[in-house]
């Protein structure tokens, strides 16, 4: 059996597909779904790029088949902003210079919003490890940090307001 | 780089993956979290004609502690170690080492027994094990056997399973009385594999007497290697000279190689500086009087 049919919910949305059992998912969602926010550096797991959520978790793309996650819940970068509404920490990433060329990102946004959702005040050196699995080759990560940070310390802020 | 065409199957039940073992094992090759298998695979190191996804045997995904043993099941993530209350008060030493496997996205993924059956040599969960003692259960088609952690590794990459075997789940006994734990490892960048790891696991007696230790070494022999003579310490106060007698120890034991990464000598003389501070660490843990991660 090297061709299989799969359903899988990716942001909110069913798709059935057939792939071929050595399909990458990181394919998979770029070219049979067209979903191409989700990047392929390295394919083999070091890059971070094509990091996506799995059943809520963040996990590499690259190293995952297609075939394994029918009927399986998916969600990727273009599923994080509600109605073209961007959240709180892709607004960051706007505000604090958190990327230059950008392909990056998509992968940094979802490990963040993972953790972050896992892990509401991390430590500073918290987030540079979770951080260490992604390479970014324009910022120096100066201003990635700067704009989680920023996301935790709204958080925050947030959150005593509404204790008060 | 993609990876070779090969046929996918996906058992629901432990008897149905090892049905399919006894049939295709031998030319086919098990998948759980994927995170050491599918990079050699889409680099065709590794081109097997079939995989056997284990993901859905949610039966061996558990952490359980039994009595003066906590069972762990093999398909259990890396993550789930991690942030296990009942791992951290029982075995701290798999708590301190798990977080130094690969980076968050990876260990969401990877399993417990997925690293211990790759086996690579400076792999932080085989270590651990060997320094906690343990055993696992493999199954096949015609019975569960039950080997120990020391009897596990065989070689680089090679371990006593069979292709029609499954690991099924690891029995890890919790260690009694004034007992202390320390993993240290030093690699080039966070989450790269370590040019050398050391785990060490040791309890004193009520005069501050070494009683049991176990000493295991990564990344400077073909498995990870258990140094038995560290046991010449039993009976002693940990003291300068005793410390300076493990290094020479470990300097005899060690059979590091060179490649791009470190030379056999700093590989050597990082064996020799870990030894020394995860035994130092691992006793003043013992007596209550260092709770800092190393």
């Amino acid at each position: 059996m090297s061709v299989h049919k799969i359903e899988v919910t990716i942001n909110g949305k069913k798709y059935q597909e057939q792939v071929e059992s050595r399909m990458l998912l990181s394919d998979f969602l770029r070219e049979t779904c067209g979903l191409t926010g989700t990047h392929v550096g390295c394919e083999h797991g070091v890059c971070g790029a094509c990091t996506i959520h799995l059943n809520g978790s963040a996990v590499r793309s690259c190293l995952i088949f297609a075939v394994q996650v029918d009927g399986q819940e998916i969600t990727t970068v273009e599923g994080l902003a509600k109605d073209g509404e961007l959240t709180p920490l892709q607004r960051n990433f706007i505000e604090c210079h958190g990327l230059q060329c950008g392909f990056c990102t998509p992968g940094i946004l979802m490990s963040t919003t993972d953790y972050l959702q896992k892990n509401p005040q991390p430590t500073l050196q918290e987030i540079k490890e979770m951080l260490s699995g992604h390479l970014c080759r324009c910022t120096g990560y100066e201003g990635i940090i700067k704009a989680i940070q920023k996301t935790v310390d709204e958080n925050n802020h947030h959150y005593e307001a509404e204790r008060r | 780089m993609k990876p070779a065409k090969f046929d996918y199957y996906c058992p629901k039940t432990v008897d149905e993956a090892l049905a399919l073992l006894e049939e295709i094992g031998f030319d086919g090759k098990i998948i759980a979290g994927g995170q050491s298998l599918v990079p050699i695979m889409n680099m065709r190191l590794s081109t097997p004609e079939y995989l056997i996804d284990i993901n859905q045997l949610k039966d061996l995904q558990f952490i359980e502690l039994d009595g003066s043993k906590m069972k762990i099941g093999a398909l259990t993530r890396q993550t789930e170690i991690e942030m296990s209350d009942a791992v951290r008060k029982h075995l701290g030493l798999l708590s301190e080492a798990v977080p130094y496997i690969g980076h968050v996205q990876t260990r969401n993924r990877g399993t417990f027994g997925g690293s211990l059956v790759h086996a690579d040599p400076s792999a932080e969960i085989p270590l651990s094990l060997m320094a906690l003692g343990g055993t696992l259960h493999i199954a096949s088609k015609e019975e569960v056997r039950e080997v120990n952690v020391e009897e596990f590794f065989v070689t680089y990459l090679t371990t006593d399973i069979m292709p029609n075997e499954l690991l099924t789940e690891i029995h890890v006994p919790v260690p009694e009385g004034r007992t202390g734990y320390s993993f240290h490892e030093i690699s080039r960048r966070h989450g790269d594999f370590a040019l050398v790891a050391a785990a060490c696991q040791l309890s004193i007696d009520d005069q501050d007497r070494i009683s049991k230790v176990r000493l295991v070494l990564g990344g400077v022999d073909a498995v990870p290697l258990l140094i038995t003579d560290a046991s010449v310490m039993e009976g002693e106060h940990l003291s300068a000279p005793l410390l300076n007698k493990i290094a020479d120890m470990v300097d005899e034991a060690v059979n590091p190689e060179s490649d791009l990464h470190a030379t056999a000598d700093y590989r050597r003389h990082l064996a020799k500086q870990l030894a020394v501070r995860t035994v130092k660490t691992a006793y003043e843990r013992a007596r209550g009087e260092n709770n800092e991660r190393s």
